[in-house]
């Protein structure tokens, strides 16, 4: 019943046999442990489980791994290099935009996608691009600036 | 500026660097070689006796390791508060709402679990469905728990001074009700937990809780096991908020399926269920009538009000006495009187949620002192000013108010807002309104009675000198109190934050009663400072007696030996210490201070590890009424803050454009996580404000337990959040300091509340203030006029 795929995690090469009907974040956290992506509701509400499959954020509880075959995946594991922290991750660090951490992988996989793609965002393009990310803790305002800090 | 080295200023977290790489561990992120899963049965029904239970053929499905129910589990009841012990792991007789917990099945892989829930077989007998206090308190109303008639849970009759004499002397009294919705905690992660029953019967539970202590206790109570061979963990926890403070059902559950395979077993909720089994927010029904004389000096409050409490106690018993009693500050009020009842229903039980009971009386409560102020022709920030407590004012119920930056918050948001320049001054359509707060700075007493101290830590320095160890059972939620012990050790002992680690969130550390009623800095920090005074004194002492140098006059700053009087010739312990050392780069050259390194080490060679222990629990607070120890505690935070929004007035849509909030913390000990703070609290409050409410059909069925159709915050509903930290030096708080996490979101309803009236003139009473009321309310208005 499983079905072999083919695709690339933080620049690695994996094959994987999956369940028809698992999703990438159950394949990425239960069969690969990658547990830095995060599932707090499973049904495409919170973000918590965000990663970047061939350059788009979304949410891998939505996608099916079948789907994700031959696909390009980041995940928060696959930010730091060998110059170490991204710039993302040492700015919440830094600003103090982390607190119960839950939503942190996403967020900060969906600020690295924005920037990627927008290198000087305003405040206005944060908040958009993060809106698909729910956090409790913080109000947003200091992951915000924490993402602000890294586009200037 | 103050002179310490570490605290009061600005931090990194120590989880930070884990949290931002992904690698901080939650408990969904554990596995166990051999580890079960497991899935919970739960009623389909809102109300109905349980005739039979047939588990026979989910038993019988391969891969299924345990099916419990009451049977197995046993009867034991239990909840929070020991007044009020109403649940049993599975219900047995009847099942009292929907999701009720009626079975628990354990297997291979979850998959199997779900398909063995399919075939128990329960035959209800369905019973008549109460979901609202009316009808549970109607007449001939069916009991959802025998021993509380007309369904009441809990209620309070309470009397300060003389309300009706005080009546009599007013100018003005007015009378408003106000209603809000059940909230839900929303945080996100779900409860989980993994336990493991070992082969010596020792039990470990990884739990997402907010208090291992609390959930040690009940385990240990509920399964009738020596509490010596019960130990709670919390790995990182994603939130709690409230919901997350009482031990559960999930909890019990895993712990008995553990205990029955003997193989480890992981059970997470899913997001429907962290909406029927957290205990957040009641909905409260408030009427109050509040007596003030023209000059504005409020005299006196009525104040009644019912809690819509659902199927168990949870906290509700705490939460009906939080209700009236929270009012009692930030103002002077001489004459109070209180009639709460916390009312059972067929709905999922509610408990504590941030700002445990007073959430919605501060709403409704400053919404009413705005009319009056109005109605007096006085400016609302006049009337606060004119009425607020100071430092050492006692309340009427018997709260002391040892430091009370009242006045510096109201004029911090004040000044910080342009108040003056704004206030009925705005565009038609635009709007500014203000609110204060008030809260405790941790519960005075235990949930159980007890003798307990409320918080110990220890500290143990590294043998080889260097670093300091902190380990508490204190729980860090995600409200940074690992990075505040460590900066109060850190401060304590005179050494860099950098070295000092920190365990915590474990049994096997100590006692705490954890994270709830932003008890944690005041109370577990307490504790830690006193540890690491302890350790202190012990590296000291023996530097004294080896230097023949009075200790007394000795100190640690900095990570070095500070001598008052002159230095003393250390050489022979330095030669000493880079003896031990031969080879290592690292050693001190012959100049320089002795430093805590060497001196911690020549501690342990002389003394053995070197422990320092700390503990806390508060003197005995409060009147001797009944239900006086609700609302004591050993300090009190309060808060100011100026809501700004604009309103669309053709479709009732708020748009909150800006808040600027100052909270009085007594002194910060991480000034970022006092901000972080601040802004958190306001963001739940504006949630519940605009658009937060639980909703259920007429079966007693949430109808949206998700994330997509309750809505909470997201970074486009929030606007720029100013906040302001006024610092009064609490003297019953360690190093001057008290709460922020609890007490920040009291302003927040009422403030927009307000400023919804500035903007285009309307009074809603009920939350949400969704477009369709707000629309509703203008419409009124327009029609009246």
């Amino acid at each position: 019943m499983a079905k072999l795929i083919h695709l690339t995690i933080n620049d690695k090469e994996y094959d994987v046999a999956v369940a028809p009907n698992e999703t990438l974040v159950d394949m990425l956290r239960y069969r690969l442990g990658l547990t830095g992506t995060k599932k707090g509701c499973g049904l495409g509400d919170c973000g918590s489980c965000t990663v970047i499959m061939d350059g788009s954020a979304v949410n891998s509880c939505l996608v099916l791994a079948v789907q994700a075959d031959g696909s390009q995946i980041t995940t928060v594991e696959g930010l730091e290099t060998d110059e170490g922290l991204h710039p993302v991750q040492r700015a919440f660090i830094e600003h103090g935009a982390i607190q119960c951490g839950f939503c942190s992988s996403g967020m900060i996989v969906s600020a690295k996608n924005l920037l990627d793609k927008n290198p000087h965002p305003t405040e206005a393009d944060v908040r958009t691009a993060l809106s698909g990310n729910l956090c409790r803790c913080t109000g947003y305002q200091k992951i915000v600036d924490a993402v602000l800090s890294v586009g200037k | 500026m103050s002179n310490f080295e570490v605290i009061n200023k600005s931090a990194p977290r120590v989880d930070g660097y884990a949290k931002a790489t992904g690698r901080a561990i939650y408990v969904d992120d554990m596995k166990m070689p051999g580890m079960l899963y497991g899935v919970m049965l739960q009623s389909p029904l809102a109300h109905a006796l349980i005739r039979n239970i047939d588990t026979s053929a989910a038993a019988r499905l391969p891969g299924v390791k345990a099916v419990v129910t009451a049977k197995e589990a046993g009867t034991v009841k239990y909840g929070v508060s020991p007044a009020r012990y109403d649940e049993t792991v599975f219900c047995y007789d009847k099942v009292r709402h929907v999701g009720d917990n009626v079975a628990a099945v354990a297997a291979v892989d979850l998959e199997t679990a779900m398909h063995a829930l399919s075939l128990i077989k329960v035959d209800y007998q369905e019973l008549p469905v109460l979901l609202t206090i009316e009808e549970a308190m109607a007449e001939g109303a069916p009991l959802i728990h025998e021993e509380y008639p007309r369904n009441v849970t809990a209620e309070v009759h309470q009397e300060f001074g003389d309300v009706q004499a005080a009546f009599k002397e007013c100018d003005l009294i007015k009378t408003t009700s106000f209603v809000n919705k059940r909230q839900d905690g929303a945080f996100i992660e779900p409860q989980s937990c993994l336990a493991h029953y070992d082969h010596f019967g020792n039990l470990t539970l990884y739990s997402s809780t907010q208090s291992v202590h609390y959930v040690q206790r009940t385990v240990a109570m509920v399964l009738g096991m020596p509490v010596g061979r019960v130990r709670v963990v919390k790995p990182y926890v994603g939130a709690g908020f409230g919901p997350k403070a009482a031990a559960n059902h999930l909890e019990l559950a895993t712990c008995l399926l553990s205990i029955r395979t003997g193989k480890p077993v992981k059970m997470i909720f899913e997001r429907e269920q962290v909406f029927m089994h957290s205990r957040g927010r009641h909905q409260f029904f408030h009427k109050f009538t509040t007596g003030v004389k023209k000059d504005g000096t409020i005299l006196a409050l009525d104040h009644e009000c019912y809690l819509n409490g659902g199927a168990y106690s949870s906290f509700g018993i705490a939460t009906v006495y939080y209700a009236g009693s929270l009012l009692g500050g930030p103002y002077r009020l001489a004459n109070m009187k209180y009639d709460g009842y916390r009312v059972y229903t067929n709905l999922p039980a509610c408990g504590a949620q941030r700002g445990h009971g007073g959430v919605a009386a501060r709403a409704g409560w400053e919404q009413q002192l705005d009319m009056i102020a109005e109605e007096l022709g006085m400016d609302p920030v006049e009337l606060r000013l004119k009425n607020m407590l100071v430092a050492g004012d006692v309340t009427c119920n018997d709260l002391n108010t040892s430091s009370f930056g009242m006045k510096e918050c109201i004029e911090a948001v004040r000044d910080g807002s342009d108040w003056k320049a704004k206030k009925s001054k705005l565009p038609r359509g635009k709007g500014i309104g203000i609110a204060c707060g008030f809260f405790v700075s941790g519960a005075g007493y235990p949930i159980y009675r007890s003798d307990t101290f409320h918080g110990t830590a220890t500290v143990k320095l590294a043998e080889d000198g260097g670093s300091a160890l902190l380990f508490s059972a204190s729980c860090e939620i995600g409200q940074g109190s690992d990075t505040t012990f460590c900066m109060i050790a850190a401060e304590a002992l005179g050494i860099p934050l950098e070295s000092v680690r920190i365990q915590s969130g474990d049994t096997d550390f100590g006692v705490d009663l954890g994270a709830y009623s932003s008890r944690q800095t005041l109370m577990t920090g307490h504790a830690v400072k006193e540890a690491a005074e302890d350790a202190k004194r012990q590296v000291l002492e023996v530097i004294s007696e080896k230097l023949n140098y009075p200790v007394q006059d000795m100190d640690i700053k900095k990570g070095f030996i500070v001598f008052k009087k002159g230095k003393p010739d250390i050489s022979y312990l330095r030669t000493n210490y880079i003896k031990e050392h031969r080879g290592w780069s690292d050693n001190p050259g012959a100049e320089g201070d002795l430093s805590f390194r060497e001196a911690s080490r020549i501690a342990f060679l002389s003394r053995g590890t070197i422990v320092g222990t700390g503990k806390y629990k508060p003197p005995e607070l409060g009147g001797k009424f009944k239900g006086a120890a609700v609302g004591t505690s050993p300090a009190y935070g309060c808060s100011a803050q100026v809501v700004e929004l604009s309103v669309d007035e053709d479709t009732g849509k708020i748009t909150i454009e800006k808040m600027t909030d100052a909270h009085d913390c007594g002194l910060a000990i991480n000034r970022t996580s006092v901000e972080a703070q601040m802004q958190g609290s306001l963001s739940m409050g504006l949630g519940e404000a605009l658009f937060e409410e639980v909703k259920f059909d007429p079966q007693g069925r949430i109808i949206n337990a998700d994330l997509a159709e309750y809505k909470i915050p997201t970074s486009l509903d929030m606007p720029p959040v100013k906040a302001i930290i006024v610092e009064s030096n609490e003297p019953a708080g360690p190093f001057g300091a008290k709460e922020v996490g609890e007490g920040a979101i009291m302003p927040t309803i009422p403030a927009i509340l307000n400023a919804l009236y500035d903007a285009v003139g309307v009074r809603v009473f009920e939350l949400p203030m969704t477009p369709e009321r707000v629309y509703n309310a203008i419409r009124e208005l327009k029609e009246k006029k």
